[in-house]
């Protein structure tokens, strides 16, 4: 038995990726022979999926970083050219947000899905995006990662179009899959420029050669500039709330993970990657010391308040439940990368230049950064499946249309209710407690950047106040009359989500101590990283 | 375990305790609920009583008393008229649109990293 688990626990990082994609393309074949067989055979998919994540994400939390080579027995021989897969408590984290969607997605679609034809499409592209995300999260190769980005981009591209008589769904398809071509393509640019000067793809190797030179500045630009567009930081956004609206609501749920392999992406590139160079002094005036973390701190926390703001305001004028969601989703986004903008730039800073204090400020501006990801991911997830509860409904995501629901639909107003507590930051709910340590820490930097984080949560809550008062309050009106609570399987889906959320929330200190603090220790201490593949074969 | 599960978060600069946030709330809660019991006990279900009272003025269809989404927070963004013509002019739904913000945004950075 034990032999059988710790084969298990060796070759979960493979199984992990592995399973899905064979589950993928199993489907189409077990959708022949009965619909309630191929949907039993998607959920046990993921689920032995989540499995695999779950022992793996136990193994590195309990015993540090775990590589995994593909191709040789003994991989001591020349690890440059061979396929690793790194997982370090940062990639078992986004392993974990990676493989929850998923799951509540298709349990949620045999319900929501049961009118729709290609039903066995949309299962092996949801798989397939499945596979693709755990990749872009688990591998050590940047030339893995570009593939995997690729499978993930192609995938939900499609997804985004399965509604095929729907103009908007195939225009916004249309468009995620022109940003992220241009995207991907710009991955790959900078994946030669390191193959070109390192002669290595692996993320480890590359991290230890690294220097801070032209092609080095100019890989760096490209890296951050395609991945933080792919993870919709403003002004770069504009496609998130056109593909999250125009995609069926569990397809939404999965590309919500997407969003966050990608800023995954801009962490591992600037955190690893670039991680030893962040201190190289650029230029100096008198004591003061121009260094790639400032520039690459302060860059990201302007962005951030950028995309906080014109996520909230452009959620606040629009009328239609899926879109508002979306622009909420982008003011989300802006908290993370604000409390990540604010660490690095107090974090690394020339010794002698900061204090102490400072530093743990900015320590603490991560976990609060890291921790919204996952409260993001869960907060976000839930009110995509309430709106797509609401459509299914109704057949309407117009607010100007909608009234009076929670007469008939119980279970999805409370709901509803816990994912705008959460959003909007209110306790006792998860995101509560993650904005709580961004705007304490975001606070130290800059009171402005506190107070604007304060503001716009505030915004955000009547945001969804005005959803609820829009679409849930009110007299019964003659267009939802016929309207009944949604199937069992979606009522499921959301409950796995707000239990997750009322846990999280709840239970801060004990998410945070075992599930963010090693991701954040991971992000700081690149030389572990690299260490376990040089100094570890 | 459940030392560690119900501990209290410390955040770097205060605390945080949910559990102790949900006492206080239920606590304030039975203080409401027995100050409501005070209250008087006129209330009859389904008599005049209940109908909505708008000035002596008939009551309109139940459809045309909701306020509609479009006219929710109507003054803030007709206060804020200007920044949402800006916000509306950046956001034109066109890809080439999405695609030049990208090449801007890398221009300031290859600007800022001293790669021009």
């Amino acid at each position: 038995m034990n032999d059988i688990l710790s084969i298990l626990i060796n070759h979960s990082p493979a199984l992990i990726v592995a399973v899905p994609l064979f589950g993928a393309f199993l489907t189409p074949l077990v959708g022949m022979i009965n619909d309630k067989i191929r949907n039993i055979f998607v959920i046990f998919i993921t689920l032995l999926t989540g499995f695999f994540t779950v022992i793996l994400v136990n193994e590195v939390f309990t015993n540090g970083i775990k590589t995994y080579c593909f191709g040789a027995e003994n991989p001591s021989v020349n690890p440059v050219v061979r396929i690793f897969f790194e997982i370090d408590g940062m990639s078992a984290f986004m392993a974990l947000i990676a493989v929850i969607l998923p799951i509540v997605a298709v349990i949620y679609s045999w319900g929501f899905a049961k009118e729709e034809t290609g039903q066995s499409k949309y299962y092996t592209l949801i798989l397939l995006m499945t596979a693709g995300i755990l990749g872009m999260v688990l591998t050590g190769d940047m030339f893995n990662f570009f593939v995997f980005l690729e499978i993930t981009s192609i995938s939900s591209a499609a997804l985004v179009a399965f509604w095929t008589n729907k103009k908007n769904s195939v225009q916004a398809a249309f468009k995620y899959i022109v940003i992220s071509s241009i995207g991907a393509l710009m991955v790959l640019f900078a994946v030669a420029i390191f193959y070109g000067q390192y002669n290595a793809l692996n993320m480890a190797v590359i991290a230890n050669n690294i220097g801070f030179g032209f092609l080095d500045k100019i890989a760096l630009v490209v890296l951050i500039a395609a991945l933080t567009m792919k993870a919709a930081i403003a002004p770069m956004h504009m496609w998130l709330p056109d593909a999250y609206s125009g995609a069926p609501s569990p397809v939404t749920v999965v590309i919500v993970g997407t969003t966050l392999a990608s800023l995954y992406g801009v962490f591992r590139v600037v955190f690893t990657i670039y991680g030893k160079q962040f201190l190289t002094i650029l230029r100096s005036f008198g004591d003061f010391a121009v260094t790639p973390s400032l520039l690459i701190g302060v860059f990201i926390v302007v962005l951030a308040v950028l995309t906080i703001v014109i996520g909230v305001f452009m959620a606040l004028k629009s009328n239609d439940f899926k879109r508002m969601i979306g622009y909420a989703a982008v003011a989300e986004i802006g908290y993370m990368i604000l409390a990540v903008g604010s660490a690095i730039s107090t974090y690394f800073i020339p010794t002698g230049t900061t204090t102490v204090t400072m530093a743990e400020h900015g320590k603490m501006a991560l976990t609060g950064g890291i921790f919204h990801m996952i409260n993001d991911a869960l907060d976000i997830g839930l009110l995509f499946l309430v709106a797509g509860a609401v459509y299914y409904a109704t057949k309407e995501t117009s607010l100007n249309k909608l009234g009076g629901l929670s007469r008939k639909m119980k279970y999805t107003t409370v709901f509803f209710l816990i994912g705008l507590f959460a959003v909007s930051g209110l306790p006792p709910m998860n995101g509560f407690a993650s904005k709580l340590i961004i705007y304490q820490s975001t606070y130290q930097v800059n009171p402005i950047l506190a107070i604007v984080a304060i503001l716009c949560s505030i915004m955000l809550l009547a945001v969804f106040v005005k959803v609820f008062h829009s679409a849930f309050l009110g007299p019964e009106i003659s267009s939802t009359k016929n309207v009944k609570e949604v199937p069992k399987s979606m009522l499921i889906a959301m409950g796995i989500l707000a239990a997750l959320i009322i846990f999280f929330g709840l239970f801060p200190e004990f998410v945070i101590t075992n599930i963010v603090e090693p991701a954040k220790n991971a992000l700081l201490n690149s030389s572990e990283y690299i260490s376990a593949i040089l100094g570890g074969v | 375990m459940l030392d560690q599960i119900i501990s209290t978060f410390e955040t770097g600069s205060g605390f945080w305790n949910p559990l102790v946030w949900l006492t206080a709330l239920v606590i304030a809660f039975l203080i409401i609920y027995i100050v409501r019991g005070f209250g008087k006990r006129e209330y009859k279900k389904g008599t005049d009583q209940t109908q909505a009272f708008l000035s002596g003025n008939p009551e309109y269809e139940k459809d045309k008393m909701h306020v509609k989404a479009n006219n929710v927070y109507w003054g803030f963004t007709e206060s804020l008229k200007s920044v949402y013509n800006f916000f509306g002019k950046m956001h034109t739904g066109n890809v080439s649109d999405y695609v030049l913000w990208f090449v801007i945004i890398m221009g300031i950075l290859f600007l800022i990293f001293g790669v021009i």
